[in-house]
């Protein structure tokens, strides 16, 4: 063998090597999820036992969204995820733009168990989730802040404030802040003259605001009492008083709740892996245990229902911490969001 | 050329391949395409052909003609739902709304599968007769445009075609330029007034003394920058332990805000970048001969006029250098003004990460990418002639 042949051979044999890795990884599932207590509860009730059932190791990704980040893996090819847990206004998005697998209903069970609006062809619902004032009730004992209003009070509440750093909810926060009913806040924000009133309002309290872009910086800021309110995130908040012991409180009327989709990038290297996953995340008695660990509200009636007494008041989805609450409109945001972004930056960066 | 010189240089040339090919793919490459997505967008032509062959005969200020409004349809049926969608998030970015016209227009045309049905786009929405809808298409058909460089520095094409400044609400990415430029070049500043006097006490002394200076330098420039950003956020709450000593000790009455100001992502920055300019400087002062100081003395030069035309003349080269490094460095700075600074903190790169990550749109991501290395290169060969004078004229 001359040295040439011998070269081949060696490139060969670490091609196979290669190869022969290549086939053992089809034996896992990367599944990208938010962090924090939330895929801790979600690694507990949907991974390990998915990964029980059927043998499939489940890699884990965490992200705090943007569409730009799917979009770019979708578009390159071979996606390094294969599950991922999306906002409502990316799902719609990156269903318009054919940016996910179509999901297979034959597997995962029936779409009618689901609540409307929460299961389609590109996406099942995964938890629902609110962005809502939150405080600390060991700071503000004897003053309790009722709603956004409040929020803007800088005189009755003194302290920074956070605010998560995108234009989602923050203008609707706004435009209730300044005296807008909390169901008529889209009429107003898509009406003339609605975008420069949230603004104006944001404008007041800009001297005195935070900025977040994680759920961890969000609860981060709150408990170590750099700012004494925050337009968060529900989950954080209700797990941090459960494993902490911390007294931080909700106010529901005026939170915008919404639901995260799981949804299978498109060309995705393991579509049909994807789909049995989402089967078994889906099944009523695995979801119902989320909220025992997760204080998220679920997508399907039937699981909600079986979640234990105990663990529901603190649920967005409760009867009670629905009054006064309104669902995110994805439509006006899938149509404003890069103007109102653009706009937002330049606003905040000023 | 002889057999062997022609082997040698071969062998050379095959030493040298693994670097050429490496910064080929991974630099050359990559770099043109991102300059390249600056300027050249296909995505609209991409998803309207019919239309761009259509446009002809149409006044800009009136509805479409019923031509244009065929080859749309024409359009719209012929593409796929991810070329139509790269178009479509292009567009919304250009004039809200897009995105439901869109939309609801492909779900009229599915209720209608046969080509030969007509449908009056106008009637299926009325803001297809809005001429402006169809001046963001037509005026976006040529896939080369300077429109995102143009953004970059907050101007745009009006109506007519002129460049004219974008309204103030929209307009933000100078004011990030700015920005990064007058932090960068307070964080240089600082860089070289804390970090020339140290490096000429490093260089003054030796054995542990040295050793131990100079470790103190290096040891946090090992240290991952995460970690460091959270020390400082730890160290810089109104409870952190600066504002505790600050209270303690009676030197202020009230926390002062260090946390989400400029003043804090100025010092931890300095912090970060402190050991690029001591270490440039240290290794030029050490080559000094330690004769030259005792020398300007005894022809009777004060230590300041000495320091002034022999020591500094001589250091410049590693401060010009130290500064380089300071400079650039920092002009690319993201995830400690993320982290430790508020929302007039953020630098380009936060911009960039915008529009890249959330918002998909990667030509503004690239026109702010090539600016910021245009205005890079620009700097590298400027401050490299001012290194490198004094030098040869020695």
């Amino acid at each position: 063998m001359n040295r040439m042949q011998k070269k081949a051979v060696t490139l060969s044999t670490a091609a196979a090597l290669l190869l022969g890795a290549g086939v053992a990884q089809a034996q896992e599932l990367t599944v990208t999820s938010w962090g924090g207590v939330l895929q801790d509860a979600q690694r507990k009730f949907y991974f390990e036992p998915y990964t029980a059932e059927s043998g499939v190791k489940v890699i884990e990704d965490t992200w705090s969204g943007g569409f730009g980040t799917i979009e770019a893996m979708v578009t390159a090819g071979n996606p390094k995820w294969d599950v991922v847990q999306v906002e409502a206004d990316e799902h719609a998005l990156g269903c318009a733009d054919g940016m996910f697998e179509k999901i297979d209903w034959a597997k995962i069970g029936d779409k009618e168990a689901f609540i409307p609006g929460t299961a389609d062809d590109c996406g099942v619902g995964a938890v629902v989730w609110s962005v809502i004032l939150a405080y600390d009730g060991n700071v503000l004992k004897d003053h309790e802040p009722k709603g956004w209003a409040d929020f803007w009070d800088v005189k009755t509440f003194p302290g920074k404030r956070a605010m998560r750093r995108n234009p989602k909810n923050m203008l609707e926060f706004a435009l209730m802040a300044d005296g807008v009913p909390a169901t008529e806040v889209y009429e107003v924000l898509a009406a003339p003259g609605g975008v420069d009133r949230a603004f104006a309002k944001l404008d007041e309290l800009k001297p005195d605001l935070v900025w977040y872009d994680s759920g961890a910086q969000m609860l981060q800021l709150l408990v170590s009492g750099e700012v004494v309110m925050v337009a968060g995130f529900d989950g954080r908040v209700n797990n941090y008083n459960k494993t902490e012991g911390g007294n931080l409180k909700l106010v529901w009327p005026g939170s915008i709740y919404a639901t995260d989709f799981w949804v299978v990038l498109k060309g995705a290297q393991h579509v049909s892996e994807a789909m049995d996953f989402l089967a078994v995340a889906s099944r009523p008695e695995n979801m119902a245990k989320l909220p025992t660990m997760a204080p998220f509200g679920l997508p399907q009636k039937a699981a909600a229902d079986m979640v234990p007494d105990e663990y529901k008041a603190v649920l967005p989805t409760a009867p009670a911490n629905l009054e006064g609450a309104i669902p995110v409109d994805v439509e006006f945001w899938l149509d404003n969001n890069e103007e109102l972004t653009q706009r937002f930056n330049a606003w905040i960066g000023q | 050329m002889s057999a062997r010189t022609r082997r040698r240089l071969l062998a050379r040339g095959a030493l040298l391949s693994p670097l050429v090919l490496f910064l080929f793919f991974f630099f050359f490459v990559p770099l043109f395409n991102v300059m390249r997505s600056a300027i050249y967008d296909p995505v609209i032509a991409r998803a309207f052909p019919v239309l761009s062959r259509s446009v002809e005969g149409w006044d800009r200020a009136g509805p479409p003609t019923p031509d244009m409004q065929e080859a749309l349809i024409a359009d719209l049926r012929g593409t796929t739902p991810e070329v139509l969608g790269d178009a479509v998030r292009r567009l919304n970015g250009m004039s809200s709304g897009f995105r439901s016209l869109m939309s609801k227009t492909t779900r009229a045309l599915e209720a209608a599968p046969d080509p030969a049905t007509r449908v009056d786009l106008l009637a299926v929405d009325a803001r297809w007769g809005d001429p402006l809808r169809w001046q963001a298409i037509v005026d976006n058909l040529s896939p080369y445009t300077d429109r995102f460089l143009l953004a970059a520095f907050d101007l745009e094409r009006d109506s007519t075609g002129a460049i004219a400044a974008m309204p103030p609400e929209r307009a933000a990415n100078f004011a990030y330029f700015t920005r990064t430029f007058v932090i960068s070049a307070l964080v240089t500043g600082l860089c070289i007034l804390i970090g020339l006097p140290y490096a000429m006490l490093a260089a003054s002394v030796r054995g542990r003394q040295r050793q131990l200076l100079l470790a103190a330098v290096l040891i946090p420039m090992w240290t991952s920058i995460l970690v460091r950003a959270s020390s400082w956020f730890i160290l810089m709450q109104d409870q952190g332990l600066i504002n505790g000593a600050l209270i303690g000790s009676g030197l202020s009455e009230a926390a002062v805000p260090l946390l989400f100001t400029r003043t804090g992502v100025v010092l931890s920055m300095t912090h970060m970048l402190l050991p690029f300019m001591v270490l440039p400087v240290f290794n030029v002062l050490v080559a000094i001969p330690g004769n030259l100081m005792p020398a300007a003395a005894a022809l009777g030069a004060n230590p300041l006029r000495a320091f002034w035309h022999v020591l500094l003349p001589l250091a410049a080269r590693g401060i010009v250098s130290g500064s380089l490094l300071v400079f650039m460095t920092s002009i690319g700075f993201y995830i400690l003004p993320a982290i430790l600074g508020g929302p007039a903190e953020q630098l380009i790169s936060s911009l960039i990460a915008m529009y890249s990550t959330k918002a998909a749109n990667w030509p503004m991501a690239s026109a702010l990418g090539l600016i910021l290395f245009g205005i890079t290169s620009m700097l590298y060969v400027v401050f490299g002639r001012i290194g490198t004078t004094p030098a040869r004229r020695n």
